[in-house]
C-alpha cells in the first residue's frame, strides 16, 4: 500500500492497483478542488505538484507515489496566485482553474518574474475552453502586487 | 402589477408569438457611464470559491450510496439493433442495472448516428460499469450512412427549408455594375466545455432531484417533467457551478434521462457522465454549412443585390439555424433572396453553439463583401458604412438602440494600423488587416424574476432560480442589485441553481441573461428599496417620495444623512422581502447588438502558417454592467472563434461516417500559446428603449465576425481567398497556390 504525503499530511492509501492520483485524490480522500476534463492526459485540469513538479493526476498512478509529497489546489489556497487569478478575472466557469493556478504556482517557484514566452511556455499544457487565457497572462505577471 | 401583452419571443433567432403574462417595475433609466457600482470592474464574487476549488460542480457531486452509469451508445452512424441481450451485464461484478432499448425515452435500436444511445448500465464503481458495457450483446445490422449533405438536399432528405425574399434579386443583379460569386464553407466544431454533459438523478418519494451540468435550469425542469410524465413540480434540479456549455447544455440530454430510469430502478442515486471520447461525439456540435452567394453592386459600392443558397448539414436532428441572418439583416439592400436547406444526415445532432448560424453566415457575407470592396477598388470599411441599413431591412423596424456608425468610427485606428503592418512584411511571412461587421440579437426578454431580501445588517441576498455559466452572471447582477439599494457590492450575496429553492429565470445563452435577469434584480431591488424608504419615513417623519438611499445612507428631505443601518436595526430577525419581473420588450422595435473587428495577421506563404496577431474588437451591447467580465467575454469570444477559424475541426471517416477525433489532443482548441493581443472596447450607451438597465448580451458577440476579419486580414496579406473552414495549412497553402495561378493567368493577358 501506498503511503504518501497529501498537502502536509500522511496517508497510507488501500486502494486498488491501477487506481490514478486523481480518482484517489477525488473520490478517496475527497479533495475535489482537482478536476478531471480528459481522464487521459491531454487537458492539465487535473494538475497537481509531485514533489513540487506539476503532474497530470490522472495519468499517473499511485503506487508509483510512495514516499513522494503530493499538493494540490487545497494545499495552495492561500497562495497568492489564487487571488491574483481572482483580481485578474481569470475564472470564468472555472473547471480548469485549480489545475491553471498549480501549473501557475510551479512556474513560479522556478521564475518568479517570468516573461511572457516563458508564460505561454509553460501554460500551454493547460486548456481553458472559455478564453481566460490573456488574464492567465495578466495574473502570472502581476502574482505578487 | 401582472398583466397580459401578445409579444414575440426570440431565443437565437427563432421567433414565436405568444401571449406573456408581464409585469414590471418602471424605473428611471441610470445615466450613462460608471455609477457606484454599475459600470466599475468587478471581480467575480465567486472567484475564490472556483479559484480555491471550493466550488462543487456536478462532477464533484457525491451522494451516499450513489452508483456510477456507463452508456453504450451505437459504434456505427446507421445501424439497427436487431437483439440487445443485457443477461451477461446485469451479472458483472458490482453491477445494480441494466436497461436497453424502450426502457428510456433517450435508448433505442434505432441508431442514426454514431454515439446514438442504446443500452445503459451503472454499477458501484464507473469502471465496473464501464466493464458490464462490454459483456452487453448486440446483434447490429449495419446500413449505408448518408453523410453528404448536397446529396441530402438533392435527394429531400431534410429537416426544414426556408425561403426569404425582399425585391427582385435577378432585378437588383441586373442594375449591378459589379457581381461577385462565391461559395464558403464551415466545419464542424464540437463545444467542448471542460465538465463533460453530466447529471446524477435521485429520487425522493415522487421527486426527481437532479444535479445537472446545464445552462438552463428550468428547461431541463420542464423537459424532464414532460419526457417523464411528472407534474414540474416533482422535478427539482439544482446547478450550484457548470463548467462551460457554450450552447450545448440547454436541455437535460440522454445522460438525464438514463440517470433519472436507473435511480427509479435502483433507488439509488444514479450518475451519468460522458468521458472525454463521448463528449466529442455525444455531445453536441456547430453544424457544418455550405453557402453559395452572390452580391451585386454599383461602382460606388452600394448594394444592389444579394442572394444566398445556404445548406446547414444539421445532423439526425437539431434545427436549421439562421445562417442566412447575416445577410438578411446587416446592410441596407433592396434585393435579398435566400433559401436554406436544413440537411438531414446520420451524424450526431446538432446544438446550438455560441452565436449558431451567424458565426458562419457572418463568414460567408463578410468575406463576400470583402472581395466584392477588392473587385471594386473600394475600401473595405468604406463599403461597409456606405450599405450602413438605418432602419431594420426585412420588416422596416426602428432599432431600439444601434451605434454601429460608432463602432465603425471607433474601428478608424485599428483599420489605419494596416499600412504599417503590410510594411512589417518579409520575403516569406506577409503580413495583413482584415474587418468584419457584426450583428446579432442578445436583447433577452421576459419572464424572469428575482427575490430579495435585506436583514437587519442592511446587507442583501438576492435569488433566482436560474444559472451561473462562469459568465460572471452573479456578479453582474449583484452590482445591480448593489447600485439599486446604494449599498456596498460586498454587502450583497447571490444565489442561483435551484428550481426548488428560487423564481424562474431564463436560461444563459443567447446573450439574454443579463438583459433578461438584469431588470428583473434591479426591479427587486427597487421594491426593497421603496419598503425601506417606507419605514425611514415613518420613523424620521416626511414622504417616503422624498427620501433616498445613497451609498449606505438613507438621505432625508433635506439632506441630512442617516445610517441605514438605523433603520434596518430596528427589524431584529425581521427581512425586507422584495421581488421584481422582467417587463417586455419595445413593441415593434428592432433589439439587436453590433460591432466591428479588426484582425492583423502573418502567414508563412512557405508553410501555410496563420498566424493572428492583434485584433481590436468595438461592439454596441448597450450599457456595461462590469468592464472587467466584459472584457474577459470579449477575449474568450475571440479566442474561440481563432480556434474554429483556424485550427478545429470534426473529421469523420468518409466510407462509415465515424468521428475521428474524439480527444484533446486530435481536436484542437486554442492554447495560451495561440492568443493574440486583444484590444476589447464597448460603446457603453444604455439602450433606454429596452429595459430599466440598457444592457444587451456580450457573450456571443464577439465570436461572430472574427471568422472574416482573420480571412480578409489573410486576403489583404497574400491576395489569397480562404473560403473554407478551418484555415489549416494546406488549405492556406492552396488558396496560395490557387492566388499564384490567377495573378499568372493576369499577366498572360496582354494589356
Amino acid at each position: 500500500m501506498p503511503e504518501l504525503e497529501i498537502n502536509g499530511g500522511r496517508y497510507r492509501l488501500e486502494v486498488a492497483e491501477g487506481a490514478t492520483l486523481a480518482d484517489v485524490l477525488r473520490d478517496e480522500i475527497g479533495l475535489t478542488g482537482t478536476k478531471v476534463a480528459c481522464h487521459e492526459g491531454h487537458c492539465g485540469a487535473c494538475t497537481v505538484l509531485v514533489d513540487g513538479t506539476p503532474t497530470l493526476s490522472c495519468i499517473t498512478l499511485v503506487h508509483r507515489l510512495g514516499g513522494r509529497a503530493v499538493t494540490t489546489i487545497e494545499g495552495l489556497r492561500d497562495h497568492p496566485m489564487v487571488e491574483s487569478f481572482v483580481r485578474a478575472d481569470a475564472v470564468q466557469c472555472g473547471f480548469c482553474t485549480p489545475g491553471q493556478i498549480v501549473s501557475a504556482v510551479a512556474l513560479v517557484e522556478s521564475s518568479p518574474e517570468p516573461s511572457t514566452e516563458e508564460i505561454r511556455h509553460r501554460m500551454a499544457g493547460n486548456l481553458c475552453r472559455c478564453g481566460t487565457y490573456p488574464k492567465i497572462e495578466e495574473a502570472i505577471r502581476t502574482w505578487r502586487d | 402589477m401582472a398583466r397580459l401583452i401578445r409579444t414575440e419571443k426570440e431565443v437565437e433567432g427563432r421567433f414565436e408569438e405568444v401571449w406573456l403574462v408581464v409585469d414590471e417595475d418602471a424605473l428611471e433609466q441610470w445615466g450613462e457611464g460608471a455609477r457606484e457600482v454599475v459600470g466599475r470592474p468587478a471581480a467575480k464574487i465567486d472567484g475564490l470559491a472556483r479559484a480555491r476549488g471550493e466550488a462543487l460542480f456536478t462532477a464533484d457531486v457525491r451522494l451516499p450510496g450513489m452508483l456510477h452509469a456507463a452508456v453504450l451508445r451505437s459504434p456505427h452512424a446507421r445501424a439497427r439493433a436487431a437483439r440487445v441481450d443485457l443477461a451477461a451485464a446485469l451479472d458483472a461484478p458490482g453491477v445494480r442495472g441494466a436497461i436497453g432499448p424502450g426502457d428510456s425515452l433517450s435508448l433505442s435500436d434505432q441508431a442514426n448516428y454514431e454515439g446514438a444511445a442504446v443500452a445503459a448500465v451503472c454499477a458501484d464503481t464507473f469502471a465496473e460499469a464501464r466493464a458490464a458495457l462490454r459483456l452487453i450483446e448486440v446483434d447490429w445490422e449495419v446500413l449505408a450512412p448518408l453523410l453528404d449533405a448536397d446529396e441530402a438536399v438533392a435527394r429531400g432528405e431534410f429537416l426544414d427549408v426556408r425561403s426569404s425574399e425582399r425585391g427582385d434579386l435577378e432585378r437588383g443583379l441586373a442594375e449591378a455594375d459589379v457581381v461577385v460569386e462565391a461559395t464558403y464553407r464551415t466545419q464542424v466544431v464540437v463545444h467542448t466545455s471542460m465538465e463533460t454533459h453530466q447529471s446524477v438523478c435521485r429520487w425522493v418519494g415522487d421527486t426527481l432531484e437532479v444535479h445537472i451540468s446545464t445552462q438552463y435550469v428550468w428547461g431541463v425542469r420542464a423537459n424532464l417533467a414532460e419526457g417523464l410524465g411528472i407534474d414540474p413540480d416533482r422535478v427539482r434540479v439544482i446547478c450550484d457551478y457548470m463548467g462551460g456549455g457554450f450552447g450545448s447544455k440547454n436541455g437535460p440530454d440522454d445522460h438525464c434521462f438514463i440517470g433519472a430510469e436507473l435511480a427509479r430502478r435502483t433507488g439509488r442515486p444514479v450518475r451519468c457522465a460522458l468521458t472525454r471520447r463521448e463528449e466529442h461525439v455525444a455531445a453536441g456540435n456547430r453544424a457544418a454549412t455550405i453557402q453559395r452567394l452572390v452580391v451585386g453592386a454599383r461602382a460606388d459600392g452600394t448594394l444592389t443585390a444579394l442572394g444566398g443558397e445556404f445548406v446547414n448539414a444539421v445532423g439526425w436532428s437539431g434545427w436549421n439555424t439562421f445562417v442566412e441572418g447575416p445577410m438578411r439583416t446587416l446592410y441596407a439592400c433592396p434585393n435579398v433572396r435566400t433559401t436554406t436547406h436544413g440537411a438531414r444526415l446520420n451524424l450526431p445532432p446538432m446544438k446550438a453553439f455560441r452565436a449558431p448560424g451567424y458565426v458562419e453566415g457572418t463568414f460567408g457575407l463578410e468575406c463576400l463583401l470583402d472581395e466584392l470592396a477588392a473587385k471594386l477598388g473600394l475600401d473595405p470599411l468604406e463599403l461597409r458604412r456606405r450599405n450602413h441599413a438605418d432602419v431594420e431591412p426585412t420588416e422596416g423596424r426602428s432599432y431600439s438602440g444601434k451605434n454601429l456608425l460608432e463602432c465603425y468610427r471607433r474601428a478608424e485606428p485599428h483599420w489605419e494600423r494596416r499600412h504599417e503592418v503590410r510594411a512589417r512584411s518579409t520575403a516569406t511571412v506577409k503580413r495583413g488587416v482584415g474587418m468584419a461587421s457584426q450583428v446579432w440579437w442578445g436583447g433577452g426578454g421576459p419572464p424572469s424574476y428575482a427575490w430579495i431580501r435585506v436583514g437587519s445588517n442592511g446587507h442583501a441576498a438576492v435569488v433566482t432560480g436560474g444559472q451561473d455559466v462562469g459568465t460572471g452572471t452573479k456578479t453582474a447582477l449583484a452590482q445591480i442589485a448593489a447600485e439599486e439599494l446604494g449599498i456596498p457590492l460586498e454587502h450583497v450575496t447571490f444565489a442561483v441553481g435551484d428550481s426548488a429553492r428560487g423564481p424562474y429565470a431564463t436560461l444563459s445563452a443567447g446573450s439574454s441573461t443579463l438583459p433578461s435577469i438584469g431588470p428583473a434584480v434591479r426591479a427587486a431591488a427597487a421594491d426593497a428599496r421603496r419598503q425601506i424608504l417606507d419605514l425611514a419615513a415613518q420613523r424620521y417623519g416626511g414622504n417616503a417620495g422624498e427620501l433616498a438611499l445613497d451609498r449606505g445612507s438613507i438621505v432625508l428631505a433635506g439632506g441630512e444623512r442617516r445610517p441605514l443601518e438605523e433603520i434596518v436595526g430596528l427589524l431584529g430577525d425581521g427581512q425586507i422581502l422584495g421581488s421584481g419581473a422582467r417587463g417586455p420588450n419595445p413593441a415593434g422595435m428592432q433589439v439587436l447588438t453590433f460591432g466591428v473587428q479588426v484582425a492583423e495577421v502573418a502567414v508563412d506563404v512557405e508553410t501555410g502558417e496563420v498566424t493572428v496577431e492583434r485584433v481590436a474588437a468595438i461592439h454596441d451591447v448597450g450599457r456595461v454592467v462590469n468592464p472587467l467580465g466584459a472584457s474577459s467575454q470579449i477575449e474568450g469570444g475571440i479566442i474561440q472563434g481563432i480556434g474554429h477559424t483556424l485550427s478545429e475541426q470534426r473529421l469523420l471517416d468518409p466510407a462509415t461516417g465515424k468521428i475521428l477525433t474524439t480527444t484533446l489532443d486530435s481536436y484542437r482548441v486554442p492554447t495560451i500559446a495561440d492568443v493574440p493581443e486583444i484590444v476589447g472596447e464597448l460603446l457603453d450607451i444604455p439602450d433606454e428603449q429596452l429595459t430599466n438597465l440598457g444592457s444587451k448580451g456580450i457573450g456571443e458577440p464577439p465570436i461572430i465576425p472574427i471568422a472574416a476579419a482573420i480571412s480578409n486580414a489573410i486576403r489583404d496579406a497574400t491576395g489569397a481567398d480562404v473560403r473554407s473552414l478551418p484555415i489549416s495549412r494546406a488549405e492556406m497553402l492552396a488558396a496560395l497556390a490557387e492566388a499564384r495561378l490567377r495573378e499568372r493567368e493576369r499577366e498572360k493577358v496582354p494589356g
